[in-house]
């Protein structure tokens, strides 16, 4: 398969600060990439240098085989929706979605049936005389989706789409513009720093950290087979146990967790780990409370309820903090309480080498 | 990338221009200051030393600068308080009104000045009526009357800005004063006074360099009493050129070196600016509430009587007005004359052009001053600020001299031609000495547009051109008034730099106000100045209506 945008080796600093470090990445047609990071992993960066704001120090980026690298933002056909929208607030609804139709010469009674289009694409047929300052938060915001797809543009980039909504009207927005790129089809760019929103919109999701890309894949594979411990704790829930490796098993790693002996699946590629500290990843519904032979025993020191199920943090004989799932009459806090691996725990635990940040 | 290099071109004309107009002239003083007849001498400087005057002149600056400051906010503070915490009886429009003499040009208050207080002005003729007086009660005259008519006009700049951050003051820490026990002499000390000292040094500063460069005060009512800028005017008078560049310099050395105390003297507290302001406060009882009512209104009337007095005067016919408290009769003659007769038109047209062609260029260079510094690097920002905001540190006279001495030689290799005795070099005085104000106004505008509208035009495929035309400045629209009506303003009523570069066929209105005074022609003076009042305070609402309606930018 042919690519039809990917970025190669590219790389953008600020002063001494490295924003971007040579990050690859490359997308099909119509796909949707979410890239999900902390504040300062180079996300924002690397969306900009995509539009062509900022100029890269090395790398490529190519969109149909053709180098737009060097291609200002004006011809690039990038289309953006910037995190606070930035819609021209001395235009109405239908100026703004017009604008950049304007930019391809498109007048009189085309622009109004283009943009007319664009605004029912986005369920706000007829608001073209509608003031920006007139319109929800919500609006604006279709308004400014309507006006980066109305030129047709080759990709489609989303700075934190989100963010500035009402945490009401988040998840159901999210659905909406997940509906509406998928039937317009456009290659979509989008960078966040919620898992859920990388989750539900990308059809594959690039964790940056540090300007440095950790891992890309899908949604499942990222929280089933983290590449390391950065992308295992920033994606899902988890705990943390120091624990010791003791050695091989045929299928996996025999260590010790708490004075008792648990083994850990290997992933297939993953390299053999030599004895000595490591680091054990736990997924809270990877445990389960059980009074059995290969429990660890600890105090149930909080419980956060939230619903069907319930979090129960429980603070181990060494100080380890673990948190578990279970049915939320299982266990009060101040009790004492035995857990061990549920037996469908695959990909619930995760193994990575003490020394790695 | 093409765009950025045309963008180190345009910040390197600008650069180049304004260095060119801003401090090359500043320079040209300071060396023919020190000129002697063959190589450089520090005679004319020894001279300045030894001269009592001299020193006597720049003391006086100094300590009239001074009182000026303490006068103005002994007036403008406790009316800020007033207007800003008690719900007056027209608490609206009286803010306003006591606002007004900040848009109005200081040579009409000086006339207004003299119309009321004045040796035939309206008060002391009032008085020698009542009291069967030979000789009027007193003469405006000498430092007394400078720093009264100083203190009358200066008291704005602590009433706005004293006002202005009583209002952002945020309620909720008032109330944390409060449930935390402190009274209200407490909080007074400990809550409200750290959060005016911004705006208390910032008035400070302002009247303080407004005071030092005040030329229409001491020049009409100095009489043997001399400040700098008067003493420099009187020097070059007499033909001692190099002396007056001497002069020049010190002036400018002081209002530099007061700057730069001010600069370091004064922290900025930053501190919240969330929350509602205070609420004004409901004066309990008819009587307190009909007191602080007369005695608002009352401030506020005697604070405009002097342009009352100057209407009055206005309508006065030439000769008819003695002795009497009010004049015996009126006629709207004076009116009639500045518009039919060709020789009163002329200064009335004059000050419209001129003040039209330098505010255009002062938009101008500011607006493109604005744009190039928005995104730059440090160095050429900074370079380009401090030459826009070089003039309003430099007093009028001093940037007058400057400019006289620049453009009265004509040595293009060096930059100079002879401008001095044409139609330009008036335009080009005021355009210099409005860049400061223009370029402020202006350039807060420009900061506060979202620099992603600018990507968002782009990535919608808007080339630069397009952009500044349909985004940029329609949305540049109410800063562009404001710094607009803010040079025209001051164009339209300079006289500190008109008085010595102007030529006969470029007389503005303030020389032919002045000139109509000493014709004794006091009503046509009135007239001239009324007109000066009317078209300032329009073109200011003008200005400052357009910022209230397209407040939404960004």
């Amino acid at each position: 398969m042919i690519p039809f945008l990917s970025v190669e080796g590219l790389s953008k600093r600020f002063d001494r600060t490295v924003a971007v470090d040579d990050v690859s990445l490359s997308l099909a047609r119509g796909e949707m990439l979410a890239l999900l990071g902390p504040s300062g992993s180079g996300k924002t960066t690397m969306l900009r240098l995509l539009a062509g704001f900022e100029t890269p120090d090395a790398g490529r980026v190519v969109v149909e085989g053709e180098d737009v690298t060097a291609v200002e933002p004006v011809r690039r056909r990038f289309g953006m929706v910037f995190q606070h929208y930035a819609l021209f607030p001395h235009l109405d609804a239908g100026q703004n979605v017009g604008f950049g139709l304007e930019s391809l010469g498109i007048r009189g009674s085309d622009l109004a049936e283009r943009v007319a289009k664009a605004l029912a694409l986005v369920d706000l047929a007829g608001l073209e005389r509608r003031r920006v300052d007139q319109l929800s938060g919500g609006q604006q915001q279709r308004v400014a989706l309507a006006r980066a797809l109305a030129p047709e543009p080759r990709v489609l980039l989303l700075d934190e789409p989100l963010s500035n909504l009402d945490p009401t009207l988040r998840e159901r927005t999210r659905r909406e513009i997940r509906d509406l790129i998928r039937r317009v089809g456009i290659t979509t760019v989008l960078v966040t720093h919620e898992q859920d929103e990388a989750f539900d919109l990308g059809d594959r999701v690039a964790v940056l950290r540090g300007g440095k890309l950790e891992q890309v894949g899908t949604p499942d594979e990222l929280y089933a087979a983290p590449a390391n411990r950065f992308v295992g704790g920033f994606v899902g829930r988890s705990s943390v146990l120091p624990v010791k490796v003791i050695g091989p098993t045929e299928w996996g790693t025999r260590v010790d967790v708490e004075g008792v002996e648990w083994e850990i699946e290997r992933p297939a590629g993953h390299p053999v780990m030599l004895p000595g500290p490591a680091l054990l990843l736990v997924r809270p519904e990877a445990l389960r409370i059980g009074d059995e032979q290969g429990a660890i025993v600890g105090t149930v020191t909080a419980r956060r309820f939230t619903g069907p199920a319930s979090y129960f943090t429980v603070l181990t004989a060494s100080g380890a903090t673990i948190e578990i799932m279970a049915p939320p009459a299982a266990v009060r806090a101040g009790e004492r309480v035995a857990i061990l691996p549920s037996r469908r725990a695959a990909g619930g635990l995760h193994l990575f080498p003490a020394d790695e940040a | 990338m093409r765009a950025r290099r045309a963008g180190s071109l345009v910040a390197g004309v600008l650069l180049l221009v304004l260095a060119w107009l801003v401090l090359y002239p500043l320079i040209l003083v300071l060396a023919e200051g020190v000129r002697g007849a063959e190589g450089w001498t520090l005679d004319h400087a020894r001279e300045f030393i030894g001269r009592p005057t001299e020193i006597r002149a720049l003391v006086n600056s100094l300590w009239i600068s001074l009182a000026s400051v303490a006068l103005a906010a002994l007036l403008g503070i406790p009316l800020a308080f007033l207007l800003a915490r008690y719900d007056l009886p027209g608490g609206r429009v009286l803010g306003g009104l006591v606002a007004l003499p900040a848009v109005l040009p200081p040579l009409v208050g000086v006339v207004a000045f003299l119309f009321l207080y004045g040796e035939t002005g309206f008060i002391p003729l009032l008085l020698m009526w009542l009291f069967r007086l030979e000789d009027p009660p007193w003469r405006l005259e000498g430092a007394g009357a400078i720093l009264l008519v100083h203190a009358y006009s200066m008291y704005v700049y602590f009433y706005l800005l004293v006002r202005a951050s009583l209002v952002s003051l945020d309620a909720s820490q008032l109330e944390a004063a409060a449930s935390l026990g402190a009274g209200r002499w407490r909080t007074l000390r400990k809550v409200v006074l750290p959060h005016l000292k911004p705006a208390l040094a910032g008035a400070a500063l302002l009247t303080f360099m407004t005071a030092l460069g005040s030329f229409s005060a001491p020049y009409v009512f100095g009489g043997g009493f001399r400040v700098m800028p008067t003493q420099i005017v009187a020097t070059r008078l007499n033909g001692e050129t190099q002396l007056a560049m001497i002069e020049t310099a010190s002036l400018a050395a002081l209002a530099l070196l007061a700057l730069l105390l001010f600069r370091t003297g004064s922290t900025t507290v930053s501190g919240g600016r969330k929350g509602a302001g205070p609420a004004q406060v409901a004066i309990g009882g008819r009587f307190a509430r009909l007191m602080a009512g007369v005695v608002g209104w009352g401030l506020a009337i005697l604070l405009l009587l002097p342009h009352l007095t100057l209407v009055l005067v206005s309508f006065v016919p030439v000769g008819t007005w003695t002795t009497e408290p009010l004049p015996p009769a009126y006629t709207l003659h004076n009116y009639v004359a500045l518009v039919e007769d060709p020789v009163r038109v002329r200064p009335l047209l004059n000050s419209l052009w001129l003040a039209t062609v330098a505010t255009v260029a002062a938009v101008a260079i500011a607006l493109a001053g604005a744009l190039v510094t928005a995104r730059r690097s440090t160095a050429v920002r900074r370079s380009i600020e401090g030459l826009l905001a070089l003039p309003w540190a430099v007093p009028g006279t001093v940037f007058a001299i400057a400019l006289a001495t620049a453009f009265s030689v004509h040595k293009p290799i060096t930059g100079r031609f002879i401008l001095v005795g044409t139609l330009w070099i008036l335009p080009l005085a005021y355009l210099v000495r409005n860049l400061p104000i223009t370029s402020r106004a202006i350039g807060a505008g420009v900061r506060a547009l979202d620099p992603s509208l600018d990507e968002a035009a782009a990535s919608l495929g808007a080339g630069r051109a397009r952009t500044l035309r349909r985004v940029t400045l329609p949305l540049l629209r109410p800063a562009l008034l404001a710094g607009a009506s803010l040079a025209f303003v001051t164009a339209f009523g300079d006289f500190v730099t008109s008085i010595m570069l102007y030529t006969y066929d470029t007389r503005p209105i303030s020389l032919e106000i002045l000139s109509s005074l000493r014709q004794a022609d006091v009503g046509v003076a009135a007239a001239y100045g009324v007109v000066l009042m009317l078209v300032s305070g329009a073109v200011f609402a003008l200005g400052s209506g357009g910022q209230g309606r397209g407040g939404n930018a960004g």
